[in-house]
């Protein structure tokens, strides 16, 4: 996602406050040295009021919405059970998160998705006792994104997914119908592909990085499957799915060198490309600038074997195994993310477009329930698939898109170079489980 | 007390490299030395690791298509950008000595993009000068011409990509070197091309060939050698060029950047292996230094 530095909009720090518990918490500011409100606590927070309140630090990484931070941080502060400092990080916050997790009591509490490396290092704690509940209230996907061998360790906090957008107008022209298979985007991507137009725009990789996924599901296939345990793609029906985007990067047809890549709406808006890969996220940027002429659809399926697909990812709530408070760290976590149901819709939906991550909460959802928004809602219910997950490692996702790199643009042959592919995935897999 | 001369200079020597050599142990010798200690070790996502491992990583490394593929790569890449570098780097230096006037604009002119950030340049080669769209500078000219417009990062065949790379560097590096091949050849002291001219050796050509040239040879040796270390070690232009924050193409991958998503990739940190190649690279480095060395028998009598 986009990052950009951002401006403390002060004018937003003292709306955004969750109304429920501001009401509750009178003039909470949170600012060091206020009195901490006396609520009563429904939420397993330690109760014990001679014991001095914990100091927990929570790592978000930098979200690109104005008044998400804001949002947050006051989040935190209305937390009665401990007080909370909240750290934003800008920059590869991924790589942050690992290296602190090797060593480090700090952060408490922070925003990932779980790797299985982390689990079998001990380095974050399971959260099944307090997800309990209200598991079934996520959608699988999500879940899927957290959960190692059964157990879950982060609490989903808003989903986002990826969608096909295309301009209405650009296809009624060319009389191209929406794509519902694979063939028939190529088809349409070609026809589209006129007068300094592309076809499609789905990233300047020429959609290795983004289209390997959802060419799997097309043919009805995955990463892994077998419960993570068995390569999902051994099968020549992936080397034909792989095969396709060769076509697309050969046929002139791809937008390629865009100098906005593919998780920034400019392409598309621009009128460089008919239809562009690319984030929910974006939905308020492209009616700004294109009013209702898009629509939005998943990736298609590969024929009537397969089905079309969205791919979803959704950080979640963690908390390190190394902290000095791993109980405080595991009730605030269980306060902010399973209880605070209206924090949770706000933080999904009120800064920027992103499905709230439990399926309760996404009929409350108001920017949700029209238009293309709605169609995207519809896609994440029936269709959305996890991109690798826990188990899919770092060496196995290298090999893989090392592999659809030189099928789609140097033309290799698309199973020895899947079998290659599946070869290092089944050493990574024998190495995790023996 | 008094203080022997011997133990002030100790420690007026102490005082002064001290703190250096404390913060070169510290941010230096003590990593690599950590690094090599991983290399032995079964080390994902964790700098202290417990299961040994012998030389596993090594060899896995070294069995490892994409590793050794760009170790491959860039012994090509090498190959071909330090003649190159080397030659127009020289041709600017003796171009700029030999103006009457301007010197001193043109040299700041030539060194100035050497300054430059190397990420600011990337992203200027690759989301303006060399952007796939009609409006990239590069689409612009050929454009007039009536051609469409072409995807230079994104053509594989032929390998566009590389003249997005290879210009930036060229760009980045040539001012460097030409500023040391100027300050060399301001050195030759100017009675050796009289005795030359007296002896009638033709000006142009053959004067070059037989005075500059050997009087360059220190800082030809060093401009080598810089070179190739550094074609080993490309990263900046590359990953800002080519990566994004999912991974990079199998194409043009320096050994660097593989290393640098196998050991800090957000799917897992693999720093043994990661480590293992490391140092493999530096022994790589390390050997064609040496052997280059000997080529051109590298020894002070000759400057």
């Amino acid at each position: 996602m986009q990052q950009r530095s951002r401006r403390a909009f002060l004018s937003l720090a003292g709306t955004a406050a969750v109304g429920a518990v501001a009401a509750a918490c009178g003039s909470n500011t949170g600012r060091p040295g206020d009195p901490p409100p006396s609520t009563a606590m429904s939420a397993g927070a330690p109760t014990t009021s001679q014991a001095p309140k914990v100091t927990l630090q929570q790592w978000y990484h930098a979200y690109g919405e104005d008044g998400v931070q804001e949002a947050v941080k006051n989040y935190a502060a209305s937390y009665p059970g401990a007080k909370v400092n909240v750290v934003w990080n800008p920059g590869d916050y991924d790589s942050k998160i690992v290296t602190a997790l090797q060593n480090s009591p700090v952060p408490d509490v922070f925003e990932a998705q779980v790797k299985i490396d982390w689990v079998r290092q001990n380095q974050v704690v399971s959260l099944d006792d307090i997800i309990g509940p209200v598991k079934n209230d996520f959608s699988p996907a999500v879940l899927a994104a957290q959960t190692v061998e059964g157990k879950v360790y982060g609490i989903p906090q808003a989903t986002d997914t990826q969608v096909l957008f295309y301009r209405k107008s650009m296809l009624q022209a060319a009389g191209v119908q929406p794509p519902q298979t694979v063939d028939e985007l190529i088809d349409a991507a070609s026809k589209l592909s006129k007068d300094g137009v592309k076809g499609l725009f789905a990233g300047n990789d020429g959609g290795v990085g983004t289209l390997t996924g959802p060419l799997l599901w097309s043919a009805g296939l995955d990463y892994l499957k077998n419960n993570n345990r068995e390569v999902g793609f051994d099968d020549p029906r992936s080397a034909a799915a792989f095969s396709k985007l060769h076509t697309l990067n050969t046929n002139g047809s791809l937008l390629l060198g865009a100098p906005a890549d593919w998780s920034d709406p400019g392409a598309f808006v621009d009128g460089l490309c008919a239809m562009q890969w690319t984030g929910l996220w974006n939905v308020p940027k492209v009616r700004d600038a294109l009013n209702d002429d898009f629509g939005v659809l998943p990736f298609p399926k590969l024929d009537d074997s397969g089905k079309p697909s969205v791919p979803v990812g959704a950080y979640g709530a963690m908390v390190n195994a190394k902290s000095a408070h791993v109980n405080e760290a595991k009730a605030f976590v269980k306060w902010l993310w399973i209880d605070q149901t209206d924090s949770q819709l706000e933080f999904a939906t009120r800064y920027g477009f992103h499905v709230p991550a439990r399926q309760s909460l996404i009929d409350k959802a108001q920017t949700l329930q029209t238009g293309p928004a709605a169609d995207v809602v519809k896609f994440v219910k029936e269709n959305s698939h996890l991109i690798g997950g826990p188990v899919w490692t770092q060496t196995s996702n290298t090999a893989l898109s090392d592999a659809v790199a030189k099928i789609a643009k140097e033309g290799a042959d698309p199973v020895a170079q899947t079998k290659a592919a599946v070869t290092v995935a089944q050493s990574e897999l024998k190495r995790l489980f023996g | 007390m008094k203080l022997s001369r011997k133990t002030r200079d100790t420690l007026a020597f102490w005082g002064f490299v001290g703190p250096f050599l404390l913060g070169l142990a510290i941010f230096a010798y003590v990593p690599i030395g950590w690094s090599l200690y991983l290399s032995f070790f079964d080390a994902r996502n964790t700098v202290t690791p417990s299961v040994f491992v012998g030389l596993d990583n090594y060899a896995h490394m070294l069995s490892d298509g994409p590793f050794v593929a760009s170790l491959g790569t860039f012994s090509v890449f090498a190959v071909f950008i330090v003649p190159l570098t080397f030659v127009l780097s020289l041709a600017l230096a003796v171009g700029v000595n030999q103006l009457r006037f301007a010197k001193a604009f043109f040299r700041s002119v030539f060194f100035l993009p050497f300054a430059c950030s190397y990420v600011v340049a990337s992203l200027i080669w690759k989301t303006s000068l060399f952007s796939g769209v009609r409006y990239g500078l590069a689409n612009t000219v050929l454009g007039v011409f009536g051609i469409d417009p072409v995807a230079w990062t994104g053509t594989v065949h032929p390998p566009l990509y590389w003249i997005v790379l290879v210009t930036a560097r060229l760009w980045l590096q040539l001012g460097f070197y030409m500023i040391l091949f100027l300050a060399a050849l301001q050195r030759i002291p100017q009675h050796l091309y009289e005795a030359a001219w007296l002896d009638g050796a033709k000006p142009g050509w053959q004067v070059f060939r037989h005075i500059t040239l050997p009087q360059l040879r220190a800082t030809s040796v060093a401009v080598l050698l810089l070179n190739l270390i550094n074609a080993y070690q490309a990263f900046d232009e590359f990953y800002n060029i080519m990566g994004d924050s999912r991974g990079y193409p199998p194409f043009a991958r320096p050994p660097l950047v593989y290393l640098y998503y196998t050991s800090l990739g957000s799917g897992g940190q693999d720093l043994g292996r990661g480590s293992a190649g490391a140092i493999i690279l530096a022994l790589l480095i390390a050997v064609v230094t040496l052997l280059q060395g000997k080529l051109f028998r590298f020894d002070r009598s000759a400057s």
